[in-house]
């Protein structure tokens, strides 16, 4: 933060920089102590991520580490997907207060198509970065208050196959290594002997180098750790052994693992690399974790994020707020484009519905059309139809008349017949 | 004079007390108690095959444990391959055959090796080139058993699998699970917990009961011990006791010699002790070892012959009647089955035809009289 401070100062009035001696104790020197203390009274907050297979040793090493029981239950085998399961925690030593997240990736390496095992991860990381970014946009916003859960670390657990690594290792890592700070460690690495842990160290980190892996490098360039920090790097992938129960060897009682032919004791340096991650991971680096995680991956992602929304980083002597400007403007557009897609939408509904509706009355129309020639037809049969019942009318009647005609001719015919017999 | 003790000696080991007494009433030796002896005999000159596969993921110690098995150098020159080659890889079926001699008895071993098993980060039907081998294997046996030459049949079956489970987990995976129920009953599966070395003896019997229970969950088949007879003693029954309950084996293997307690064993060195393979204390591979070679070999080639085998046989035989059944009523003409009712319904149609045809036949007679009468 200091750094940051004089930089912009030293940036904005370049020509003119002097090099001033003191004439006596002036007390600057203290800014660093009440940025400490400053910085102990807000507490410190602190995110893992332990990737690893189920069984792997995820949660004994992170209750050796931090000497503490956290409550976990063991996972089953048998989950549909790969989940995360963050769970918080509030440490104190001292009189510092820590805020330690520690989050599980369960079901890792369970399934038998592990091809989309690295997704959730991914996400977990981006919605964590995406939530800050939300924070830091806002016009009201409170960040020395917002409770950062931006993972700081990944522990990425390898099976102690001793040969190389696995083929979802080298798939997941390389998904991860540009989102977050990775630390590969070897896991119960109690089942490698000392010369098979050698040539299984130098294999996995040429394979990572080989693939393009970037894994965390301990910082070299602050000289009160640099040396310490070199040569651990050398050590890499720590080969750890986790283990919460007590053995006593000797008259101490330590943190081991009892086996029929030896204890393997968690802290000693030739039995394992447990004492060096913790260095590592707590006592040295845990600052410089946090700044890497802020300074380099958060910020890529911001970039990257902005980019997409369509922002364009305008030169150095524009308006301080332009971002915030530009964010409004483009919300509006969007909100324009939106409105004029509803008109759109709306217009083309209107329009369907007209023509539907001439349609409509177009066959209506047809349809009365027919009905009245059906109708003139109906009534021409009908017209039809009487003649013939007339004609056929008639032609009774007629049929009627000359048969009374031919009754009554054959009645006066016997009665001539008669008469001529009579005459 | 000295044959004649071996023959008693072996008689009185293998025949009942009973047996033992009438042999005894009888003062005439008739000699088929020399049986056993010619079997032995003629076994060794013929000598023995045994065919194993070993499967698991890679770096679980399969090579490793074959050599401790069979206290030789299989596996020269093997090439391993990196993570990103084996991100698609493909299951190989790999067969390493060696002959071995031991005090006169050849056995000719066959080693079927699985690389590329479940390395793969999506092993959707990984275990499918391992069964397509082991039916390939039965049907090449049951070709040769009908062929009309029989004098030499190779048998290539495989009679047991060694399935590793990696003991970094609380159990059993879906992998495994899915292995070993596609395999169960084509092959004897052996499961065994690999590179034990990484748990102490409670994790050790907890995991055990874990994938015992989880196998019995699961239903899955594997390798039963036979009972031993009612009439073996006591120890013996013990020791068989002992055995089935420490399944399933929890093995440690090692190519290396080292020395311990004074003694040059096999074992691996650590900082904090030295673990030998062969010390019962440390874990299971006496007790492997001695089943599978010592006491359970023909057993289970046994088991291969007369139940996975059969199986395979009779379903191969279903399967071709069937088909032959179906290809059968495509090509004979219509009705020799007995058909159902359809037909009686033609038949009726037939005789309405026939009726009518009759009377069209009578009335053209008809129309043919009248003609001729009306000519005259």
């Amino acid at each position: 933060l200091l750094s940051l401070i004089l930089s912009r100062y030293y940036r904005d009035c370049e020509p003119c920089i002097r090099n001033l001696s003191l004439g006596g104790h002036v007390g600057f020197d203290s800014l660093p102590d009440q940025l400490v203390s400053k910085s102990v009274t807000q507490g410190f907050c602190f995110n893992i991520l332990c990737v690893g297979e189920t069984g792997i040793g995820k949660s004994t090493l992170m209750n050796t580490l931090f000497n503490t029981m956290f409550e976990n239950e063991e996972a089953s085998h048998y989950q549909n997907g790969v989940y995360l399961r963050p769970r918080t925690y509030d440490l104190q030593e001292s009189n510092v207060h820590l805020k330690l997240t520690i989050v599980d990736t369960v079901g890792f390496g369970d399934q038998i198509n592990k091809e989309d095992s690295y997704k959730p991860i991914v996400d977990y990381i981006d919605t964590q970065f995406e939530n800050y970014l939300q924070e830091e946009l806002k016009i009201k916003r409170s960040l020395f208050n917002y409770h950062d859960t931006r993972i700081h670390i990944c522990l990425y657990f390898i099976a102690p196959t001793g040969h190389s690594l696995k083929s979802l290792d080298l798939v997941t890592m390389k998904k991860l290594d540009s989102k977050v700070n990775i630390i590969p460690i070897i896991a119960k690495a109690d089942t490698i002997s000392k010369s098979e842990l050698h040539k299984f160290k130098i294999k996995i980190m040429s394979e990572l180098v080989s693939n393009g892996v970037q894994i965390y490098q301990f910082p070299t360039d602050d000289e009160a750790v640099s040396e310490i920090n070199a040569s651990m790097n050398a050590h890499l992938p720590f080969a750890v052994v986790g283990s919460v129960e007590e053995v006593k060897v000797g008259n101490k009682t330590v943190r081991a693992r009892q086996y029929p032919w030896g204890v393997v004791q968690v802290e000693n340096e030739s039995h394992c690399d447990f004492v060096k991650l913790r260095e590592m991971l707590i006592r040295v680096n845990m600052e410089d974790l946090r700044e890497q995680t802020h300074a380099r991956h958060y910020e890529l992602y911001r970039r990257c994020k902005l980019e997409e929304m369509g922002f364009k980083d305008t030169d150095p002597d524009s308006q301080p707020f332009s971002l915030q400007e530009t964010y409004e403007a483009k919300r509006k557009e969007f909100l324009g484009d939106l409105q004029r897609k509803e008109e759109e939408m709306r217009q083309m509904f209107v329009n369907k519905v007209k023509e539907t509706e001439a349609e409509l009355k177009e066959k209506e129309r047809e349809l009365h059309d027919k009905f009245e020639q059906l109708k003139r037809m109906h009534q021409e049969e009908k017209r039809k139809v009487e003649e013939k019942r007339r004609d056929l009318e008639e032609e009774m009647n007629a049929f009627n008349r000359k048969k009374v005609a031919a009754e009554t001719l054959s009645l006066s015919q016997p009665l001539k017949k008669e008469k001529d017999k009579k005459k | 004079m000295d044959a004649i003790l071996m023959q008693e000696k072996l008689v009185e080991r293998l025949l009942c007390p009973r047996v033992r007494t009438a042999r005894q009433k009888e003062k005439q030796y008739v000699g088929f108690a020399t049986l056993p002896n010619q079997v032995h005999r003629k076994s060794v000159k013929k000598g023995f095959d045994f065919t194993l596969m070993v499967a698991g993921e890679s770096g679980m110690g399969k090579s490793t444990l074959v050599n401790s098995l069979f206290l030789t150098d299989l596996y020269k020159d093997r090439k391993l391959l990196n993570a990103e080659e084996r991100i698609n890889q493909t299951v190989e079926i790999i067969k390493h055959t060696v002959d071995i001699e031991e005090k006169g008895v050849k056995l000719k071993l066959t080693i079927v090796d699985t690389p590329g098993f479940g390395d793969a980060v999506n092993n959707n039907q990984c275990w499918k080139p391992i069964t397509d081998y082991i039916d390939q294997q039965f049907e090449q046996y049951f070709r040769d058993e009908s062929g009309l030459n029989r004098k030499n049949i190779q048998d290539n079956r495989v009679h047991c699998c060694l399935y590793f489970i990696p003991p970094f987990g609380h159990g059993l995976r879906p992998v495994d699970v899915e292995f070993m129920k596609a395999l169960h009953e084509k092959v004897n599966i052996i499961p065994l917990i690999a590179k034990a070395d990484c748990l102490t003896p409670n994790e050790i019997k907890k995991l055990k009961d874990r994938i015992r229970e989880e196998i019995d969950k699961f239903g899955i088949k594997v390798y039963q011990f036979p009972e031993c007879d009612s009439d073996e003693d006591e120890e013996f029954k013990q020791l068989d006791k002992e055995l089935k309950e420490c399944t399933p084996f929890a093995v440690i293997g090692s190519n290396t010699v080292v020395e311990a307690r004074g003694q040059r064993v096999r074992g691996r060195l650590y900082p904090w002790g030295i673990v030998e393979v062969e010390n019962q204390s440390h874990c299971d591979f006496v007790k492997l070892r001695n089943m599978l070679i010592r006491s359970h070999m023909h057993d289970l080639k046994d088991v291969t012959c007369d139940v996975h085998y059969e199986n395979y046989r009779a379903q191969c035989i279903q399967e071709m009647t069937s088909k032959l059944a179906q290809d059968n009523r495509m090509e004979s003409p219509i009705p020799i089955l007995p058909l159902s009712t359809p037909d009686v319904d033609t038949e009726k149609l037939i005789k309405m035809k026939d009726e009518e045809l009759k009377r069209m036949q009578e009335m053209l007679t008809k129309m043919q009289q009248q003609m001729h009468d009306k000519d005259q």
